[in-house]
């Protein structure tokens, strides 16, 4: 199987597997943090019973889960409606398996690298695995035969439609510098520094693509201040008003491995990846790829904070300021982006 | 009087956006490290005001006897018919007679203080404590050791004070 062997084979599941466990350890990780970041910054504590400082809470809610009775409402359109929270699981864990999350070593007398498949197309893979998870938002929100879903996938589509176009635009920057649309090329160009003092991170060449990608993420992702196909004060739940059980539950881990993707996305774009700046991680050996992994970890889990802490500083967004914000001054200012990057390449040697 | 109309003119640091949200995020940030106001309730208990009307108590004298004599007095002033005691002859020779049983209804109880104004020997007093919920009708008719012990548990002021020591938090 394309000059596969058993220990290739072998190499290749355990990522998998290691991606997947990892994801959903996350997962839960998030699960507790969501609540417990939420209760710090209004001065509660959150939960903190379940096991110590809370940690077995998500295990709780996840039996909770479990035993709930499983509601198929007699109006449903059956097929979509069981899919559904299956193609917003799946296309969000499958994003993971073009980033690299950390530099490669030789073991077993072969290259290993830490990334489950080094795609020629990897970006490109990644937005087409993007928009493939709306699908199950909409096909949600329309399976169900109810108003409300059908509203907020309605939502979901726009807004998707909206700021896909700014999130491609935004990192066509990126491209035009790295010239490759392969992430483990995006990171390698990124060693090293800029002006010597700074690391040669993309946030640095390219902020405004930077927060240009960072505010449609939170779009994409459907988080606060956009998550307008969930509303609950306007639309009950939004697309998942008529699931419950393990069903709802998956659009919510859907959600945050959505969530977890897009961080680590956006550290591999535009922090340097597992990039330890100013550090030659080569030079340091096994030490220099736990680093690697770290370094991993702690910009992603940045993000993560990031839109943990944003989703309970700042109120929601109206649907026509949206609407605004994603054609009249996002799309436009990525286009600019794109512009003063070429004019940059065009003129510097 | 004429009111004029005027048009919402936003500084142009908010009209982008990035400051404003910065600036809360700030504010939340603050937040997030600041001193928590949550009580951990069932392990510390959050104190009452002073003169706070909660469960009954029987007090007690310095050598541990309690102090009503069956005057009948509280349950007469009470307006929900909820104390009911038996009187016997005292065993102490400073009084005629002490409540064989006594007994406090708390399901009928509506903590109005009646009972405490009405006791000419100070031997009936409602006490800060407020969680006296129970499994059963039956646990919440209290009898006289009960309502004995609710003295031992608030008689020196430390009720809220022990509940946070003893958990530590």
């Amino acid at each position: 199987m394309f000059g596969m062997d058993w220990i290739d084979l072998g190499i290749l599941l355990t990522k998998v597997m290691l991606v997947i466990a990892v994801n959903f350890l996350i997962l839960m990780i998030m699960e507790l943090a969501e609540r417990r970041v939420s209760a710090f910054m209004q001065d509660r504590v959150g939960p903190n019973r379940v096991g110590p400082f809370g940690l077995l809470q998500p295990v709780a809610d996840g039996i909770k889960f479990l035993f709930k009775e499983e509601i198929t409402p007699s109006q449903v359109e059956r097929t979509l409606y069981w899919l559904a929270p299956a193609l917003v699981l799946v296309p969000a864990l499958l994003t993971f398996s073009v980033i690299p999350f950390g530099m490669s070593f030789s073991a077993f007398g072969r290259e290993i690298t830490l990334q489950i498949a080094d795609l020629q197309v990897g970006l490109l893979f990644i937005f087409a695995l993007v928009s493939l998870a709306v699908y199950g938002t909409v096909l949600g929100g329309w399976a169900a035969n109810s108003k409300y879903p059908l509203l907020g996938g309605l939502r979901a589509s726009s807004q998707m439609i909206s700021y896909e176009l700014s999130i491609g635009m935004s990192i066509i920057g990126v491209l035009m510098l790295v010239g490759s649309l392969r992430l483990s090329e995006v990171v390698a160009y990124q060693t090293g520094s800029l002006f010597t003092i700074l690391p040669r991170w993309n946030i640095f060449t390219q902020p405004l693509g930077f927060l240009i990608f960072l505010i449609a993420s939170f779009a994409e992702t459907n988080r606060l201040p956009f998550d307008l196909p969930e509303t609950e004060p306007e639309l009950v739940g939004g697309y998942h008003t008529e699931y419950s059980s393990m069903k709802f539950a998956m659009f919510f881990m859907g959600e945050y491995i959505a969530l977890i993707t897009t961080s680590a996305l956006l550290t591999t774009l535009f922090l340097g990846g597992w990039d330890v700046p100013w550090v030659d991680e080569a030079a340091l050996g096994s030490w220099g790829v736990l680093l690697s992994l770290a370094a991993f970890a702690v910009k992603t889990g940045f993000f993560l904070f990031l839109f943990l802490w944003v989703r309970w500083t700042l109120p929601r967004f109206r649907f026509d300021q949206l609407m605004h914000l994603g054609w009249k001054v996002l799309l436009p200012l990525a286009i600019v982006n794109i512009l003063a990057t070429g004019l940059f390449l065009y003129l510097a040697p | 009087m004429s009111v004029k109309p005027v048009a919402y003119q936003p500084h142009w640091s908010d009209r982008f956006y990035l400051f404003a949200v910065l600036k809360g995020m700030v504010i939340t940030l603050k937040h997030f490290f600041k001193k928590k106001y949550t009580v951990q309730y069932p392990e510390v208990k959050w104190p009452v005001p002073k003169g706070h009307r909660g469960a009954i108590r029987l007090n007690k004298d310095e050598q541990g006897r309690m102090l009503c004599v069956a005057c009948e007095m509280c349950s007469t002033a009470c307006p929900a018919k909820c104390i009911t005691m038996k009187a016997a002859v005292s065993p102490w020779p400073d009084r005629e007679k002490y409540p064989l049983t006594f007994e406090i209804n708390m399901l009928r109880c509506i903590l109005c203080g009646m009972c405490q104004e009405a006791c000419p020997e100070k031997a009936i007093e409602l006490t800060e404590i407020y969680d006296f919920s129970a499994y059963t009708r039956q646990d919440l008719i209290w009898d006289r050791e009960r309502l004995l012990k609710n003295y031992d548990l608030t008689c020196d002021g430390r009720y809220f004070e022990r509940s946070r020591e003893e958990t530590g938090l």
